[in-house]
């Protein structure tokens, strides 16, 4: 069986733009919720969220100008240009930018999102319905669609593998890094761009999530208070944006180019909960499933788990999840770490499942556990070590992240040192 | 140059992100300015915005350079 590992990684997030001043602000423990800046909230319920900084590239801030002009930003929606950036600070890690005929039909791109094109959608039909469909710019399907970013990242490196888009909600990001391991493991690429990326703070995209009651209402004095995960005083998740991309590579393609390897991918397991549209099942036997299946394929035994990068989203859902977490580890949950980094980056939706990859993948490298921070008062008792609010040096050699989706779709993912 | 080259160029040179000095009356948007077939859709709307006319479809394909256009919107107007 072909054998996949990590060789490049790229992160855009509300803490910064960039894999370690990302890493950095998460092992310390900082929030990036702040008020929303980019449109009026006066008649939205949450006025606060986890949004990109945008500035010159200094202090982590994201430079627009760094990764596209300003003429084709114009033609594409946030979510790709985040897309776009979290792939090229990937394949430059991965020092893979081939120019050569094979190396490029055997390179595919796997980027997904969770919504897509939300602002852009909301922008023109605004504007559609002041002055009319006439004035629809050719660039608004193709600005919005989710794929495009997979698209786009293939025209711009000239990669001609499989080019394909996950959209599994809040599970798009693991899915596609599970998915494209898959393509590489059954042949039909040797290295896959994988992640997900989302920029959904919006009118719409608020008042939506805010009528699913999902989202953190109360926090509009404290935002980074607000996304606590596990905390008895949680109410809802606090929406991030932003994007994760990896390089996945076959094993032995890897090392005969001297890569360097972060870590293998080492299982994959996914599962449907068949019981509501927003909620999960309140036993939690649709998270409990995807990483059983997950931990079968890696051919592990759940004691060898030593990390567990949570969907915790700061939710009544947390409980669920930690209680299939406990019965799935059992005894062994006394000697697991599990962290929520939504306490921190907040929920970035189909981006989620794939910077939380990256940060189980840090875990990994640098043998520490990021915190779950604003956990002062645990909702529930548990064996597990939830980390609250300070890191773990701890050692990590397998990883699991968990992500949950809106239909009751789940994938765990699991990393393992080499 | 008129009033209306001036406002024409503007719009051009923001939308192509070319230099202005290439924009000249027998400048091709596709062969010389780098266009594609949705950036030429993009401009012809926005000279339609800009200007406050209607161009019909079968008309706007016959406006190639920038000549084209100068020349098609002071009919126009």
């Amino acid at each position: 069986m072909r054998r996949v590992v990590v060789t490049g990684l790229g992160l855009v997030t509300p803490l910064a733009s960039g894999v370690e001043e990302t890493w950095e602000r998460l092992l310390a423990g900082q929030s990036g919720a702040g008020k929303i800046t980019q449109f009026d909230t006066s008649r939205v319920v949450t006025d606060y969220a986890c949004e990109v900084k945008h500035g010159d590239g200094s202090d982590g801030t994201f430079n627009d100008d760094a990764y596209c002009d300003a003429k084709e930003r114009r033609k594409i929606d946030d979510f790709i240009l985040y897309g776009i950036a979290a792939a090229d600070q990937a394949v430059k890690d991965a020092n893979w930018t081939p120019e050569d005929e094979e190396s490029l039909l055997r390179t595919g791109v796997m980027i997904g999102s969770g919504i897509g094109g939300l602002k852009s959608i909301e922008q023109t039909t605004l504007m559609m319905a002041e002055k009319g469909p006439r004035r629809v710019s050719p660039f608004f399907i193709p600005g919005a669609l989710i794929n495009l970013i997979s698209g786009q990242v293939s025209i711009r490196y000239g990669f001609k593998g499989p080019n394909h888009a996950v959209v599994t909600a809040c599970s798009t990001g693991a899915h596609a890094i599970g998915d494209a391991a898959r393509l590489i493991k059954y042949g039909d690429a040797d290295v896959m761009v994988a992640g997900g990326a989302e920029a959904a703070i919006c009118e719409i995209g608020i008042a939506g999530f805010n009528a699913c009651k999902a989202l953190s209402t109360k926090r509009s004095d404290d935002p980074k208070a607000a996304s606590r995960p596990y905390d008895a005083d949680r109410d809802g998740f606090v929406m991030g944006e932003g994007a994760g991309v990896v390089v996945l590579e076959e094993y032995e393609h890897a090392k005969a180019r001297g890569a360097k390897i972060y870590a293998e991918v080492a299982g994959y397991g996914l599962s449907g909960d068949a019981y509501h549209i927003t909620a999960p099942s309140e036993d939690g036997d649709g998270g409990f499933r995807s990483m059983s299946a997950a931990l079968k394929d890696a051919g592990l035994e759940p004691g060898a788990i030593d990390y567990i990068n949570a969907h915790g989203t700061s939710t009544m859902a947390d409980v669920i999840e930690l209680a299939a977490v406990e019965r799935l580890l059992g005894n062994a949950a006394a000697t697991a770490t599990m962290s929520s980094t939504k306490s921190m980056t907040g929920h970035l939706l189909g981006a989620a499942g794939a910077i939380e990859a990256i940060f189980s993948i840090l875990a990994i490298r640098d043998q520490v556990v990021p915190p779950t921070i604003n956990l002062d008062n645990p909702a529930v008792e548990t064996p597990l070590d939830l980390a609250p609010n300070v890191k773990r040096e701890r050692e990590v050699n397998v990883a699991l992240s968990n992500s949950f989706g809106f239909g009751g779709t789940n994938a765990s993912v699991i990393f393992r040192k080499v | 140059m008129s009033d209306v080259a001036d406002r024409v160029k503007k719009i051009v040179v923001e939308h192509l992100g070319v230099e202005e000095d290439k924009v000249v009356e027998n400048a091709s948007f596709i062969d010389d300015l780098g266009a594609d077939s949705l950036d030429t859709v993009e401009l012809v709307m926005a000279f339609e915005e800009e200007f406050g006319i209607e161009i019909p479809d079968d008309a706007a394909e016959t406006i190639q350079t920038f000549g084209d256009a100068v020349k098609f919107i002071n009919d126009a107007a």
